[in-house]
């Protein structure tokens, strides 16, 4: 049997409702009744990275407990690595970082277009040196003989830093690709407040893996 | 402007399936089916697990019943009472009667599951306990069982009551020695190794655990007891066996292609003929 | 009525300048993409029926003459091949991807009014890299050695060390490995876009207790995923290490296998086994939440009644996904784990008991004083609550460390995963195939196959898996390629050979199944947009919905889900975007006497 609620729930739509047009808020609506395909809230690409954060936290969680669970089984034979210096530089390299981009974005807000771009390319480039830093400070390792698989301290060592710059290298990716392109669906003001977030976040979680490296003896 | 009944009448003729008896019925039946068939087989004891050798297994076994009976309840309430609302519910033209729910019943049925899994769990967990964290006795029986691809090597200390030293480079089961024993240490000199495990009745036995190469398991179904053998690790189990006789140990953590015929022996043999046993293994090592 | 130009001309100017690679294969619509999801997981589950039942023939009949088998006769790593990829294969490709990212993706946007997920370039990526790691995991048995032998739970040292272990433990073991890092990070992908979409797309006036209990399902199974899949992740990644670059993660020192000396240090397979159940157990959640939503909402259609309890079934789901997390260890109370930690899984497991049967009493209540119409679908939905409670309920003993001693490792734990996950949620899929066909494809499946195809396969999967819990109890342990050797197997071949021919004919009586599907796709009769009278949203739009889904006009919404026989209204079901006004107009006699 037919059911008539479909073009009845329809027709209803278009008197009874929120919003005139019985659009949702935020959905894109053009100005005219018609949908910009694919359009979706701009505060949806937030949430989506706040939750894209959740399992990347969950991750090196999961990497951390490994560590710790590890040390805990082999507490007599375990060699911390020693953690090489320039990390110190790029632990500050990192934290410049997040500052620039703070500044980047508050000229951003005020439409201050040169200032913008500035900063952000100052962020991008710091971003840069941090990943070199990480690179020399496994040349210092492997220098000193210390390699991935040396010892369990050295494995956890690369593990933790290749995975962070691994996703910093994504960041410095989305930071390009805010500069130099424009996105179809998210715009402008969104993608800076997403890379931001991204960007902090791993600035964030640098300063405890790094923390963490530290005192690890300790645990 | 439809009345009540002209609205029932329309709900009636719009619905699909009148002829709802023969589905309703036939899954009730299957339903009773399962219930009569799966409790045939527990009441008669068809498949049952061979008698329990050790008052521990037999306390794993009174828990295993009294999670049966509450469980079984459960079981035929549950499938009995879906086999009952199909039935009793099936489309026969009524209206069906409106709710959203029940808070009550909500607080009641949630307050009774969690009393009794939680009473369930309360009880099994005083026969882990006696299994697993209560201390060794001093007068253990010391065995030490090493696991490898896919044999079982038990190795008593003698009579010096010490295990000599195991080195993983020494190795060589092509040359006799498949545990790696230092021929340099004096403890391991009276040491006595075999293929199956014999023990006296009504002694407690200290089990230590040990594998070579891949995570093994020591199962024997009379002690309803098992434990993996986990490379790195040394993981002792405790059973005092109170019946004389053959059981078969058998490894449940897969292993490699070798896995389904890893097997070897726990024999309980009587005071007598353990020290027998003992003194004929010192005069052949 | 469905021209999808409707309001959106530029849309469908749009889409139909795109190639027919960029519409079909490559596609951003969430529609198109839950197809393929779904074809991939019945490519999956063809695949994996297959190896079971060559696993099932070798148990009964060990030293056949297999004409396809090099060499003629099933070896023992080629059963144990089979074992592990038929684990695998069934628990991501079929479980982990037909329930949420089969009909999660099609019908999440549509049950909240929403024209697409939050991110459909994100979720093209996520269905093609599932589809990446499916061909990956499929090469493993191609390589040189074969595929691995050492079971979907992959426990070092045996898949640590390459294939000084065993065949199959070479590549085999790092294609099967490759393969799960790929689909873990594919799931990420499709969680975010899941629980973005849940969280930011939803009508006007679907709150959140407005949702169906299926969008409440994915929404949490995208959450277990979301945080268990990182773990997965994590620990795969180490394990690939010690494989390929010599650490020592989960190695000990003093390996010695096959008399060759491993050089490693000091590290525990004990903590792979702790990443891997952290994942492992929400994962089983994972595949079975959705079944869960599924049922409730078919339970309620054909019941003509709501759902008893809506809220508690919410929050039932929303526990089960908490207390998920706090679990795993009840599959390590013989690994060597602490004893002590066992008294405090036990404890938890015990506790997660109680929202799942509180799920089962308020499906009871569903069907109480109802309307029950048997429709295959609630045939299905049916048949998910008989398994779940036999699943659940055998589950409890093995919650006990003191009786999982006994039981651990044998048939008994098969008959107990097999119920919930190998039919309750199978039974979840086919209860969602036959129910959303109409819907998916614009036709209706045959009635009559589709019952036949039930009785066939309810009776069929009892006949299959109950026996093994007394197999369990007898002292049959799993994975083992025959019976040839402690001596007491030989006396439970005969419950083994009655579970083998169980096992056939009821993988026959799918073909019935693949039979109506693909027929009905052809010459199914045409469906209506709402040929089950059912409230939620997807079935006020046309069979099958336009490209925006709603063709323009979303919907708002203005009551629950589950406004079934409510009194005083003219039908005995009221679509959610509905208002009140409009039923209240036709009924001022409703208290006429």
């Amino acid at each position: 049997m037919p059911s008539e609620t479909a073009t009845d729930a329809v027709a209803l739509n278009h008197s009874g409702g929120n919003g005139a047009r019985g659009l949702p808020p935020g959905r894109g609506d053009n100005g005219d009744g018609s949908v910009r395909s694919g359009a979706v809230p701009q505060r949806t690409y937030i949430t989506g990275m706040a939750i894209a954060l959740g399992g990347i936290l969950m991750f090196f969680a999961a990497l951390v407990s490994a560590l710790v669970v590890r040390k805990g089984l082999s507490n007599a034979a375990w060699h911390t690595v020693e953690v090489p210096r320039v990390l110190w530089l790029n632990t500050l390299i990192l934290l410049a970082s997040s500052a620039t981009l703070v500044r980047s974005r508050r000229d951003f807000l005020v439409r201050d277009e040169a200032g913008f771009r500035h900063w952000w390319g100052v962020t991008t480039i710091l971003g840069a040196f941090f990943v070199a830093g990480q690179i020399l400070a496994w040349r210092q390792l492997v220098g000193a003989g210390v390699y991935l698989a040396t010892n369990a301290s050295s494995s956890f060592f690369y593990v933790f830093t290749a995975a962070h710059g691994l996703h910093l290298l994504g960041g410095i990716a989305a930071m390009l690709a805010v500069a130099f392109r424009r996105g179809r669906h998210l715009d402008r003001g969104t993608a800076v407040e997403v890379v931001s977030i991204y960007w902090h976040f791993l600035d964030a979680l640098w300063l405890c893996l790094f923390v963490f490296l530290l005192v690890q003896d300790r645990l | 402007m439809r009345t009540t009944q002209q609205a029932a009448r329309a709900t009636r003729s719009r619905s699909p399936n009148r002829g709802s008896a023969l589905p309703a019925v036939s899954l009730a039946l299957l339903l009773i089916l399962l219930v009569a068939a799966t409790a045939y087989v527990f009441i008669a004891h068809l498949f049952p697990a061979p008698p329990p050798i050790t008052a521990a297994a037999l306390l794993v076994d009174h828990q295993f019943d009294l999670t049966l009976y509450a469980v079984g309840i459960a079981f035929v309430l549950a499938q009995l009472g879906l086999a009952y609302m199909v039935f009793r519910y099936r489309d026969r033209g009524q209206r069906a009667h409106f709710t959203r729910g029940h808070t009550w019943m909500e607080v009641t049925w949630t307050l009774v599951t969690l009393a009794t899994f939680l009473g369930l769990g309360i009880a099994g967990n005083r026969v882990w306990a006696d299994l697993e964290i209560a201390p060794s006795s001093g007068d253990s029986i010391q065995v030490e069982v090493t696991e490898s691809q896919f044999v079982y090597t038990f190795r008593y200390p003698g009579a010096d009551g010490k295990f000599g030293r195991l080195e993983a480079d020494l190795v060589s089961p092509a040359t006799g020695n498949p545990l790696g024993l230092d021929p340099n240490d004096p403890a391991g000199k009276d040491d006595i190794v075999t293929s199956s495990l014999t023990v006296p009745v009504n002694r407690p036995v200290e089990l230590l655990i040990r594998s070579q190469d891949v995570i093994h398991n020591f199962f024997v179904r009379e002690l309803r007891l098992q434990q993996d053998a986990v490379p790195g690790m040394v993981i002792p189990m405790h059973f005092t066996p109170d019946r004389i006789g053959h059981y078969e140990i058998v490894c449940t953590q897969l292993c490699g292609l070798g896995h389904y015929h890893m097997h070897s022996m726990l024999n309980v043999v009587s005071t007598v003929d353990y020290l027998a046993f003992l003194k004929q293994q010192a005069a052949a090592q | 009525m469905n021209a999808s130009a409707g309001a959106h001309p530029e849309l469908a100017r749009a889409h139909a300048q795109k190639g027919f690679v960029r519409r079909h294969i490559f596609s951003t619509d969430h529609k198109i993409i839950g197809l393929q999801y779904f074809f991939l997981a019945l490519a999956a589950v063809t695949v994996g029926i297959v190896l079971s039942l060559l696993m099932r023939f070798h148990l009964v009949w060990p030293a056949a003459h297999l004409p396809f088998i090099s060499g003629g006769i099933m070896t023992p790593e080629q059963y144990l091949a089979l074992v592990t990829m038929h684990g695998t294969i069934m628990v991501f490709f079929v479980l982990t991807t037909a329930p949420q990212g089969a009909f999660g993706n099609f019908f999440l946007p549509i049950q909240i009014g929403a024209p697409d997920m939050a991110f459909p370039r994100l979720n093209m990526l996520s269905f093609w890299f599932t589809c990446a790691a499916f061909l990956c995991m499929i090469s493993a048995f191609l390589v040189r050695g074969g595929a691995p032998i050492s079971g979907w739970t992959a426990y070092p040292p045996l898949s640590g060390l390459g294939d000084v272990t065993g065949p199959g433990e070479g590549m085999g073991q790092t294609l099967w490995l490759v393969s799960i890092l790929i689909f873990c990070f594919a799931s990420l992908l499709g969680s975010i876009n899941f629980i973005s979409t849940t969280i930011d797309m939803r009508a006007p006036g679907m709150t959140l207790m407005r949702m169906p209990l299926t969008v409440w399902a994915w929404f949490v199974t995208a959450i277990l995923s979301l945080l268990a899949f990182s773990v997965l992740l994590a620990g795969g990644i180490l394990l690939l290490l010690d494989r390929s670059a010599g650490t020592s993660f989960f190695l000990p020192a003093g390996l010695v296998v096959n008399s060759e000396l491993q050089v490693r240090n000091g590290g525990s397979p004990l903590l792979w086994q702790h990443l891997f159940w952290f994942f492992g157990h929400p994962e089983v959640y994972i595949a079975i939440l959705p079944g869960m939503g599924v049922t409730s909402h078919i339970l309620a259609n054909f019941s003509r009644k709501p759902v008893f309890g809506y809220r508690v079934m919410a929050l039932a789901m929303c526990a089960i996904g908490f207390l998920g997390f706090l679990i795993w260890g009840h599959h390590m109370f013989v690994s060597g784990m602490n004893p002590y930690s066992g008294l405090a899984f036990s404890m938890l497991t015990l506790a997660i008991a109680v929202p799942s049967a509180v799920k089962t009493f308020n499906w009871l209540g569903t069907l109480w004083g109802g309307k029950i119409q048997f429709h295959v679908p609630m045939l299905f939905a049916l048949g998910f609550v008989s398994f779940f409670i036999s699943g659940g309920l055998s589950g409890i003993f093995l919650a006990q460390p003191a009786l999982d001693t006994m039981l651990h490792a044998t048939y008994y734990v098969l008959a107990h995963f097999h119920l919930v996950m190998g039919v309750a949620a199978i039974f979840g899929i086919f209860g969602a195939t036959y129910y959303w066909f109409p819907k998916m494809f614009g036709r209706m499946m045959n009635e009559t196959l589709g019952k036949l195809h039930f009785w066939l396969t309810f009776v069929g999967v009892y006949c299959i898996f109950m026996p093994m819990h007394f197999i369990g109890i007898a002292g049959g342990i799993r994975r083992y390629a025959d019976s040839t050797g402690p001596a007491y197997l030989a006396s439970l071949q005969p419950l083994h050979f009655f579970i083998t021919v169980a096992a056939f004919i009821t993988a026959a009586a799918q073909l019935i199944f693949f039979y109506n599907f693909f027929r009905s796709l052809k010459s199914g009769e045409r469906a209506s947009a709402n040929p089950w009278n059912a409230t939620t949203l997807e079935w006020t739009t046309p069979s099958p919905p336009p490209l925006d889904n709603f063709d323009g006009r979303y919907p708002s919404v203005y009551r629950g889900p589950y406004d079934y026989s409510v009194p005083g209204a003219r039908q005995d079901f009221l679509l959610q975007n509905v208002p009140d006004e409009r039923y209240a107009m036709g009924e001022e006699h409703s208290n006429a006497k």
